[in-house]
């Protein structure tokens, strides 16, 4: 037996060679190995006894999972528009000068590959980049050359974090130089619960009666779709399964957004009471913390959580004393796919698969992990719950607006002095929170993330609640001095390289939409074009499969409506027949070169 | 000149496949005499345009500089300009030369094939000979298309239905069964 065969056998055995753990087994694989070989993809096949193409087809997937030896270090370069107007493109020639490679490649000695990555979660510390599991934030050109240094010399990306984060970020287990940036507390989330407060008040009443209050409350999911949560449980109570899941999702992909981050770092406590909570009020025995891979950092602290709930009675068999309660929760680690953060998409990856989206319905509160029941919550969400508990429904339900009860974090970054998670009462005007986090002279507000919109001036006094600015928290900020069209390809960009590739209408409508917004961004555009855009991105919102491409195109779309002079102005009408994208001079230089003449039609 | 709209054609990089389809309308063809004159047009064999067209149907994709050049005097001439056909639409069969360097196709078809005698190793360049472009491109990409009727070939009674349209200037009917090709 070779080496590798024993111990791919043992991980699996680890995890009772369950084919379901198949994203765990592949990530121990890969810390061990560096990579998932076709020989360990084989042996992994076998020991599960599964198709050898479903252990390939998870490897592909996922951006973090790889085939191919990478170097031993890697490092993550941050790509989202934030980072950039921080200065990351200089520190990304830096890095590929002092390593003498390009982004994408590995130094000849196997030792450090640079790679760029989605939003890591950092755009309040920009410009930010991940090495291995270590953040590394405020990059510079100094900070880069230093960086290369001390991996050259230890190879230890460990070393290079000096000055330790706030709050939990210095705690043992953490040992990050992030900064919660906490800029304004509220009384819902981002306040202090004693362990257990909330959970003992609600195994005082019925599972019926907790969903009652979660009703009463009108708290809605916190990710950015407002779904009821209490009748979310509801379902799930009622759908038939003796076995039942509550899964938190913690995959915050979407760019700009880092609020659970800090609520992972600080308030991990308030967020496991709430999925207790859950458990208890749906009847489910289990959990799932899915944790996006660019947070594994904060893993062991979170283990640690766990535990000392699990000694102090808050999870495990009979909870706070409560005979026949039982409910535990286990951690799921991503590895680099924005697309996990939608909810079917999740579930795929947390049964070990692809995340591919499923059809709806069945929706997950009737099937979904493994077939079984499943409520699906944001972080913000159970953090909300557990006060709602904890304060009552009713005073809940007083805060924020009519249609949005409670507050809100807002991950605010871009050109404002403050940058920073913010929480505030739903309804405040974006005019009020510009104000606040010490924005001048904005010319746009991307409010939600990519796929939420971009609007300018005009609507700042619109008010940020799900009835008018609906966001999952992401406020990211652009001043005049920036490139909207620029900003926007940024985006398109991002979702091309995200969509998951199952339907079509995503996978190649979100390239065209990309394509068309370069051609313009080159002064290649014409007025044809704006109807062009108008009827893609109709046809990708209405044909995709799963929320990515029912929402990629948003971002074009707020930029035709909010801003069609910024695209007009770079639209000229072709002067003769052609295209102002065809050159039918470039489109015979090649042969003119190889036959040895000009042409004659279209001489030079 | 008669007083109706003027219908043009051509066969660019394509198989002529897409004219055989419009031919296959059948006794059709009399009605559509009724209704159009033809000008530039393989058809009728007529080399230059006469006059201004209402609808120029193009054949084929742009593989040379000629194509290129007979899709520019159809935009030129004409008011609606129609894709018909997987080649005009995508590149079809000519395009698969995309994926290969544009000098390894040169090489294979004119120094190194296995029917190929060419001591000289010497490229066409005859000044008469229109030169290739670096690849082949859907018409789309050269000039605006205002339709494209898919197909390999288009169905005849697509091809129909299309022109019928355009000339009573009414939204085109297009049924599942005229489109499917399974």
């Amino acid at each position: 037996m070779t080496d590798i065969g024993h111990a791919v056998r043992q991980i699996c055995a680890v995890y009772h060679n369950d084919a379901s753990r198949l994203m765990d087994i592949i990530e121990a694989v890969q810390s061990r190995y560096g990579c998932v070989s076709s020989e360990a993809m084989n042996l992994i096949a076998q020991a599960l006894g599964i198709p050898r193409v479903e252990v390939h087809s998870t490897v592909s997937f996922y951006s973090f999972l790889s085939n191919r030896p990478k170097g031993r270090v890697i490092i993550r370069l941050c790509s989202d528009p934030i980072d950039e107007m921080f200065g990351m493109l200089p520190v990304a020639n830096t890095f590929e000068e002092t390593l003498g490679v390009h982004v994408g490649e590995t130094t000849a000695d196997g030792a450090i590959t640079l790679e760029w990555t989605p939003c890591i979660g950092m755009s309040d510390q920009a410009p930010a980049a991940l090495i291995n599991d270590v953040v590394v934030t405020y990059l510079s050109t100094d900070k880069a050359r230093e960086i290369v240094a001390e991996l050259r010399r230890s190879g230890d990306p460990r070393k290079l974090v000096h000055r330790l984060g706030d709050g939990h970020n210095a705690h043992p287990l953490v040992r990050a130089m992030v900064h919660n940036n906490i800029r304004r507390k509220g009384p819902v989330v981002l306040a202090d619960l004693p362990p257990g407060a909330a959970l003992r008040k609600a195994l005082a009443m019925s599972p019926i009666e907790v969903i009652r209050d979660i009703k009463t409350s009108r708290l809605r999911g916190r990710g950015g779709a407002g779904f009821p949560t209490g009748m979310k449980w509801e379902f799930t109570r009622q759908a038939e399964g003796a076995r039942k899941f509550v899964i938190c999702n913690a995959d915050e992909g979407e760019p700009g957004t880092f609020k659970d981050r800090v609520i992972l770092t600080e308030y991990a406590d308030l967020m496991f009471e709430g999925m207790t909570i859950a458990g208890y009020a749906i009847g489910a025995k289990e959990g799932i913390l899915y944790l996006r891979g660019e947070y594994a950092y904060l893993r062991p602290l979170l283990e640690h959580i766990l535990q000392v709930r699990r000694d102090a009675g808050l999870l495990g068999r009979d909870i706070c004393g409560k005979r026949g309660f039982e409910f535990d929760i286990r951690i799921q680690l991503g590895a680099g796919a924005y697309v996990c953060g939608e909810e079917t998409s999740l579930l795929s990856s947390c049964e070990g698969r692809r995340g591919d989206p499923k059809n709806r319905p069945p929706f997950p509160a009737q099937k979904g992990y493994l077939g079984c029941p499943t409520s699906v919550n944001n972080v913000e969400t159970f953090c909300c719950v557990a006060r709602i508990l904890d304060r009552g429904p009713g005073w809940f339900a007083e805060i924020g607006s009519k249609g949005s009860p409670g507050t809100k974090l807002f991950s605010v970054s871009g050109d404002c002095a403050a940058p920073g998670v913010y929480e505030y009462p739903f309804g405040i005007t974006l005019a009020e929170l510009l104000r606040d986090v010490g924005a001048e002279d904005v010319q746009a507000v991307q409010v939600g993330g990519p796929s939420g919109q971009l609007v300018g001036p005009d609507s700042f006094g619109r008010r940020l609640e799900y009835d008018d600015l609906a966001t999952g928290g992401s406020i990211m900020i652009f001043n005049s001095s920036r490139d909207l069209v620029h900003i926007v390809r940024k985006f398109l960009e991002f979702f091309a390289d995200e969509s998951c590739g199952y339907c079509t209408p995503c996978r190649v409508g979100n390239v065209l939409l990309l394509r068309k917004i370069e051609e313009i961004l080159h002064d290649r555009g014409s007025p044809d074009d704006l109807h062009y855009l108008e009827e893609l991105s109709a046809t990708v919102k209405f044909a995709s499969r799963c929320g990515l491409g029912q929402t990629s195109p948003n971002t074009v779309l707020s930029l035709l409506r909010n801003f069609p002079e910024v695209l007009k102005r770079r639209l000229k009408p072709p002067a003769g027949e052609f295209l102002a994208t065809f050159d039918i001079r470039a489109a015979l230089a090649d042969t003119e070169r190889l036959v040895g003449r000009s042409s004659v039609m279209y001489a030079p | 000149m008669s007083s109706k709209p003027r219908i043009a054609t051509c066969s660019l990089a394509g198989c002529f496949g897409c004219h055989m389809s419009i031919l296959d309308i059948d006794e059709r063809i009399l009605q559509l005499i009724e209704l159009v004159d033809f000008d530039k047009s393989p058809i009728d064999d007529l080399k230059h345009f006469t006059g201004r067209c209402a609808i120029g149907l193009v054949e084929g994709g742009c593989c040379n500089e000629e194509n290129v050049h007979v899709l520019q005097e159809f935009r030129r001439h004409c008011d609606i300009l129609v894709s018909v056909g997987e080649c005009a639409i995508c590149g079809g069969i000519p395009a698969m030369r995309n994926n290969i360097p544009l000098k390894e196709c040169m090489d294979e078809a004119y120094r190194n094939g296995p029917t190929v005698y060419n001591p000289s190793g010497v490229l066409p360049n005859d000044t008469a000979l229109p030169l290739v472009l670096d690849r082949v491109y859907p018409c789309h990409e050269v000039v605006k298309i205002d339709y494209h009727i898919q197909g390999c070939p288009p169905p005849a009674d697509a091809i129909w239905q299309t022109l019928v349209a355009l000339l009573n200037n009414r939204p085109v009917e297009l049924p599942y069964e005229v489109l499917k090709y399974d």
